[in-house]
């Protein structure tokens, strides 16, 4: 992440055509490069990019500062992936209901990896002002607390209008964002469907943008519904399609958490600590061919059930 | 005196839900949160919005379908609007949202949360798993509940690390560091209602619920109270409330007292 003038050099550089950018999940990992800051949309176990992360993994890829709104299952994986001895989020557990994760602990009570811990908002207000191509946001949160002298990149400021105390949240540009989606067209157009996090200030304040996405729909499609359209094309670089891409958890109106694989998994690590999820890595990550062959792991009778509850959403 | 006939998890839900105004907007937590202001919506709000931090506001919640995370589908059902997590949590800081709602590990004499770390930050005992939007809603939100248990572990004189902001250090700190608005409004455990005080910003006792004593209060509380000469009694949980809330969380999956 370089000046604002690099921003501008890095986006004057990039061919912002309307232009097909279809490629495999191994191209559009490719894109990542050892020691980038690569941003994650969704949050906690929704629309989680979890087949990208699955790739990076497998690629080996090494030193990258991760953030998300909330880290799940996914920032365990990536740390004993050693992928990343960073992440920056504002809650990293796999859920309220399975517990404090032992991997985080284990990592962070080590001092294997560093958490830099944000509150949720500020941590949206970085990618904003990412976004907004401007160097801060002023809020008002953030003041008093132990959480803001932990943090290297935060000021306060006396409001020159107000005189109110401020704290300034210093803009986020990451490197790469890796995003999921219902659909999305062979350039980049992505329509989300349901919760919408942080997935649209992280696409517009990243230097690079790989999303995948549950389908890839035509360009006339996209048209016919423009005001649904969250990310315009120009942002994205790498389309994939990978269907069940958040498995095992979840992606709003196609499917609901796997959740006894997540229940597996937290058994797993919770049990192990870090051997367990080791195993896990080595059955779910390293040893399946394809993402095809992962999802086949995860097991028919597990998606089936995720998809019919996932689709109840639209049920009256 | 005859044992209660509701558990101590029950009663802080009841007790929560019943400072729930009408016409009102709460940001509630997944868990027993939800279930109190789904109790206070059929008991007295029917106008009282809920807002989740994943981005979800007036939501319909299944009877006996609480998500177990607000940041997942079930918990966006047949809502009024779906909203990115900064917008929402930004509602709090031009003044719509009322009441915030929240928990931790540890509050001290003063409201102040801490879900960060047990133990010295630099070397902590246990590493939590953070703040979520609570640092937020603790700084921006106009009324914060706090409902917890009541034990000695968890009410301490000084949280290990102030994760979300109540008075601070007492007296003006909360203001003087800059958060103008808000701050914790009570406490509500299984013992009673804690509010505090106006200029010293000290957790002070309101009201014992029924059957608990001065004595149990200050065993299970690391610092010095606030005590009113005259102790009042809050009204204990109605047939009615009870009903509802049964209703709404069958299984008792968040209404069951945690072991201590």
């Amino acid at each position: 992440m370089g000046s604002y003038l690099e921003l501008r050099e890095f986006m004057d550089k990039k061919d912002r055509g309307l232009r097909r950018k279809v490629m495999s999940l191994k191209d559009a990992i490719g894109l990542i490069r050892d020691g980038d800051h690569v941003a994650s949309g969704g949050c906690h176990y929704s629309r989680t990019p979890m087949a990208s992360v699955w790739e990076m993994i497998r690629q080996g890829k090494k030193n990258i500062t991760y953030s998300r709104s909330i880290a799940s299952t996914e920032g365990d994986l990536l740390l004993v992936g050693d992928v990343t001895k960073h992440v920056m989020t504002s809650w990293f557990s796999p859920g309220v209901t399975w517990g404090v994760s032992r991997v985080m602990r284990h990592y962070t009570e080590k001092k294997l990896a560093r958490y830099e811990e944000w509150s949720h908002m500020t941590l949206g207000l970085r990618y904003r002002a990412g976004a907004m191509g401007t160097p801060f946001i002023p809020t008002r949160a953030m003041l008093g607390s132990d959480l803001f002298p932990r943090l290297p990149d935060i000021k306060q400021m006396d409001c020159p209008f107000t005189g109110d105390k401020l704290a300034l949240i210093p803009a986020l540009n990451p490197d790469v964002a890796i995003l999921h989606t219902q659909r999305c067209d062979e350039y980049g157009n992505v329509q989300s469907d349901g919760l919408p996090f942080m997935d649209k200030d992280i696409a517009m304040a990243a230097n690079k943008v790989i999303i995948t996405t549950e389908r890839i729909v035509s360009n006339d499609q996209i048209r016919r519904a423009p005001d649904r359209t969250d990310i315009p094309f120009f942002c994205v670089d790498a389309v994939v399609e990978v269907p069940y891409g958040s498995m095992p958890h979840e992606c709003y109106g196609q499917y609901q958490p796997a959740f006894k694989h997540m229940d597996y998994y937290v058994k797993l690590m919770m049990g192990k600590g870090p051997d367990g999820v080791k195993e896990y890595l080595d059955q779910y990550v390293y040893g399946p061919a394809s993402w095809n062959e992962y999802l086949e792991k995860i097991g028919l009778a597990n998606i089936l059930e995720a998809t019919n509850e996932g689709r109840g959403i639209y049920n009256d | 005196m005859t044992s209660p006939n509701y558990n101590t998890a029950e009663l802080v839900a009841v007790m929560s839900a019943r400072f729930l105004e009408d016409g009102k907007i709460v940001f509630g937590g997944a868990g027993m949160p939800l279930v109190s202001c789904i109790l206070a919506q059929k008991m007295h709000a029917p106008t009282l919005t809920i807002l989740f931090e994943g981005g979800v506001i007036g939501p319909h919640v299944e009877i006996g379908k609480m998500p177990p995370s607000t940041n997942e589908q079930r918990a966006a059902k047949q809502a009024n609007m779906l909203l990115s997590i900064t917008d929402i949590l930004l509602l709090q800081q031009r003044g719509f949202v009322d009441y915030g709602f929240l928990g931790g590990a540890q509050i001290d004499m003063y409201g102040n949360l801490n879900s960060s770390f047990i133990g010295d930050a630099d070397n902590p005992k246990v590493r939590l798993p953070g703040t979520g939007g609570a640092n937020d809603i603790a700084s921006l939100a106009s009324k914060i509940l706090v409902a917890m248990h009541h034990e000695k572990k968890r009410f301490v004189e000084k949280v290990d690390f102030i994760t979300a902001p109540g008075y601070l250090h007492g007296g003006t700190s909360r203001r003087d560091a800059g958060l103008r608005a808000g701050g914790p409004y009570k406490v509500i455990t299984h013992l009673g209602i804690f509010g505090f005080e106006e200029k010293s910003k000290r957790m002070c006792l309101e009201t014992l619920h029924p059957g608990a004593t001065i004595e149990e209060v200050k065993a299970r509380t690391g610092f010095e109270l606030v005590i009113p000469k005259k102790i009042e009694y809050t009204k204990a949980p109605t047939d009615e409330e009870l009903r509802i809330l049964r209703e709404l969380d069958p299984d008792k999956r968040y209404t069951t007292p945690k072991a201590e």
